[in-house]
């Protein structure tokens, strides 16, 4: 297309028009468009030529056929080597889904415990926390995954486990091993309970609000809310008997039975990715709060808040603002860096799906795409989510 | 859109000329050197010795192609692959031939596009495990955590094994044999899993090896052998016949150290593998020396198993003997 309008436009306007800004403009960003679609559409026959050419089938029909290999970490549905490749592909994506989930709430909270003690006036608080931040955020994430991996192989063996609380937790270093519940009858009451707390506690909050604004007076909402949380589904769980029996794990043959086992290769992946985070994290939650000026704190001592709703109420809510995007950008990290579980074999969708099913089928293209395509989908929803947020906490301006 | 139309075309014109292949030989003759894919190290098969140069079974194979499309073993690129990404190695073309114990399946051989030249070490599937946890048999394991190397055919006669003898196992991943070394030596799984001549070869990493007992259960055939890719089939039969060629010369009792005398033989088979009659060079393009330059740089087959197994591993030739002998080697005559 660019070189026609180039020849066109010579043919009308004369040389002149190339000095034209607007015609060069336009003339240039045509020209790369018109490059990158020859590239794109040089890559797509190139690739088609290829596989024809090496007889390589292609197509998604793989997806159907049995995967023949066991997976050793399952614990949203089952799974037997009997299951297809398509199944394979879901319990690689929760694996993936759960490590990252819980890797965010871990270095969240943890981001944010560290961001506020590096702030301590505590001089060794303060560099402790300085020290860690720098030890953990310049080691490279590969590296502390296989670290964290090594000292959970370097726990006791099976026949000389860590038996805890009663022989009721059990640690080696094939995992932990923890009582697995089995609720009884009228256990779903504890559930329900809790859904009722929880939206009781959201109303209370909204009505102390109101009330607050409406006539002045305050009420312990923290309080309040705590307990119906906690006590709610404690009186349901009392009143219908205490429904729940645990099933404990027993040493036989080679290892343990029953109760669940955390693997290491889960627990390890998820310190590392945690704590690599929270590093990052907590220099950003430091950044946002020494952000805000401290004239804010102190009109709002002068106004006599308590320290606590200085922080609550002045504080973070600007302080917010400068934390969230960057936060966005950690928690994509995590999620993409999850993906090294390969290097330990906990079995995500890269190491599963991405690995195994690709060489026991062959189909690289067809797997790499949808493995892409994956961490493009939570990637971008985690995005969306966090820009959401974003809005909502970021200054209005009036 | 006439200019997209000339792009589209233009677009496919280059792909068609980047992606048509001269003759892979010609390829290899005109760069200098013959690029092999080969295990990541698997002490036996391939693996670097003290000067850092690679030998090894599987090497040897790669060094005797060498030697037939150039008449010397050393004109050759070494490539370490792990299990999972050997086959898009040379799907993509970035090696010539892959020699890493890789079994022989119908699926490799048709789906992934690949041309399976021969077999040079017939396998099984065994286990290894530790002598104190008392197992003798590899029907006790049940419930035992196990070591296995991923995207192997191993992975899957393990599922199946399992499967079929009614017991249950934790699989524990691993991505190449060193690192399943390290995860078997720290205690993670009771059981390693692999081809037999792999479990040898990793007993030698170990750090007790003599704590360690292979179990007596083969569970699987696992042909071994190189391949090429699917479509060139000159360059498949080279591979092929260099591999016959090793046979054969032990089969013949042609060594790396009495073919100079051959000259003299009477024999005509001897003759000509080492080129002194027949046009077999000519018919494969290549030179008429050949073979003769396989088995006086490299050797011929026995002589290769005993340098690299036997000598250093003690795997006993076992199945691997001449059909002679009561083996399965059995190579097409040269003719």
């Amino acid at each position: 297309m660019s070189a026609e309008t180039a020849q066109n436009a010579r043919g009308s306007g004369g040389a002149s028009l190339f000095s034209d800004q607007r015609f060069r403009s336009l003339f240039f960003q045509a020209l790369v468009i018109g490059l990158l679609g020859a590239f794109l559409v040089f890559i797509v026959f190139n690739t088609a030529h290829n596989i024809e050419k090496r007889g390589i089938q292609t197509g998604f029909a793989f997806l159907d056929t049995a995967a023949g290999y066991d997976i050793a970490i399952s614990p949203f549905m089952e799974y037997t080597a009997t299951h297809t490749h398509g199944r394979v592909f879901l319990v690689g994506l929760l694996n993936t889904l759960m490590v990252s989930f819980l890797g965010i709430i871990a270095a969240t909270f943890l981001g944010v415990f560290l961001g506020v003690l590096r702030l301590s006036p505590n001089w060794l608080v303060s560099r402790v926390v300085y020290w860690y931040v720098e030890f953990t955020r310049n080691v490279p994430l590969l590296l502390q995954i296989l670290l964290w991996y090594a000292i959970f192989l370097g726990l006791p063996a099976v026949k000389q486990s860590i038996s805890l609380f009663n022989d009721t937790v059990i640690l080696n270093k094939r995992g932990l091993i923890v009582p697995e519940p089995l609720p009884g009858d009228g256990f779903m009451l504890v559930p329900i309970a809790l859904a009722i707390a929880v939206v009781a506690s959201i109303f209370f909050a909204r009505w102390a609000r109101k009330t607050q604004a409406a006539t002045g007076k305050i009420y312990p909402v923290f309080m309040t809310n705590t307990a119906l949380i906690i006590g709610l589904p404690l009186l349901a769980f009392a009143v219908t008997g205490f429904p729940l029996d645990f099933a404990y794990a027993e040493l036989k043959g080679f290892n343990f039975k029953g109760g669940v086992v955390i693997k290491p290769e889960f627990t390890a992946l998820w310190f590392a990715l945690s704590l690599y985070t929270a590093a990052f994290i907590s220099e950003t939650v430091r950044a946002g709060i020494q952000s805000v000026s401290h004239g804010q704190t102190e009109a709002s001592e002068a106004l006599g808040l308590r320290p606590s709703w200085t922080m609550r109420l002045i504080v973070l809510p600007q302080a917010l603002r400068v934390i969230i995007p960057p936060m966005t950008s950690q928690y994509l990290n995590l999620t993409k860096n999850s993906s090294l579980a390969v290097a330990i074999g906990y079995p995500d969708i890269v190491q599963s799906f991405g690995g195994v099913t690709l060489n026991q089928t062959g189909q690289a293209i067809e797997v790499i795409f949808i493995t892409m395509l994956v961490y493009l989908t939570i990637s971008l929803l985690i995005s969306a989510f966090m820009n959401w947020y974003n809005n909502r906490v970021s200054l209005v301006e009036r | 859109m006439k200019f997209g139309k000339v792009l589209f075309a233009a677009a496919a014109a280059t792909a068609m000329t980047t992606a048509a292949q001269a003759g892979t030989l010609d390829d290899i003759k005109a760069r200098g050197e013959l690029q092999c894919g080969v295990a990541t190290p698997l002490p036996g098969f391939a693996a670097p010795n003290a000067e850092n140069v690679w030998e090894g079974l599987d090497v040897d194979v790669c060094r005797a192609v060498a030697a037939a499309v150039f008449g010397d073993p050393m004109k050759v690129k070494i490539t370490p692959t792990t299990s999972k990404e050997r086959f898009t190695v040379l799907q993509s073309g970035e090696i010539d031939m892959l020699a890493r114990n890789t079994t022989w399946t119908l699926s490799r051989d048709v789906n992934l596009g690949f041309e399976f030249v021969g077999v040079n070490y017939y396998d099984g599937q065994g286990f290894l495990v530790n002598k104190s946890l008392g197992v003798s048999s590899a029907t006790e394991l049940d419930g035992a955590s196990v070591c296995v190397q991923t995207g192997t055919t191993t992975e899957l006669n393990l599922a199946d094994y399992f499967r079929a003898q009614g017991m249950k196992y934790e699989t524990v991943p691993v991505a190449t044999a060193e690192e399943g070394a390290k995860v078997y030596d720290e205690g993670r799984c009771d059981v390693y899993t692999t081809d037999a001549s792999g479990l040898y070869s990793l007993r030698s990493t170990l750090s007790a090896p003599d704590e360690q007992i292979v179990l007596p259960e083969i569970i699987s055939k696992e042909p071994l052998g190189p391949l090429v890719r699917h479509g060139d089939q000159q360059w498949g039969d080279i591979a092929r016949w260099t591999l016959n060629a090793m046979i054969i010369a032990e089969e013949l009792g042609i060594t790396s150290a009495n073919i100079d005398e051959m000259a003299s033989s009477t024999n005509p088979s001897v003759l000509r593998l080492i080129g002194a009659e027949g046009n077999m060079g000519e018919q494969l393009g290549l030179d008429a020396k050949w073979a003769y330059n396989v088995v006086k740089n490299v050797g011929n087959y026995g002589e290769s198993f005993k340098r690299n197994l036997t000598d250093t591993l003690n795997i006993e030739r076992g199945i691997n003997a001449q059909w002679k002998d009561g083996g399965l080697l059995y190579a097409p005559p040269m003719r």
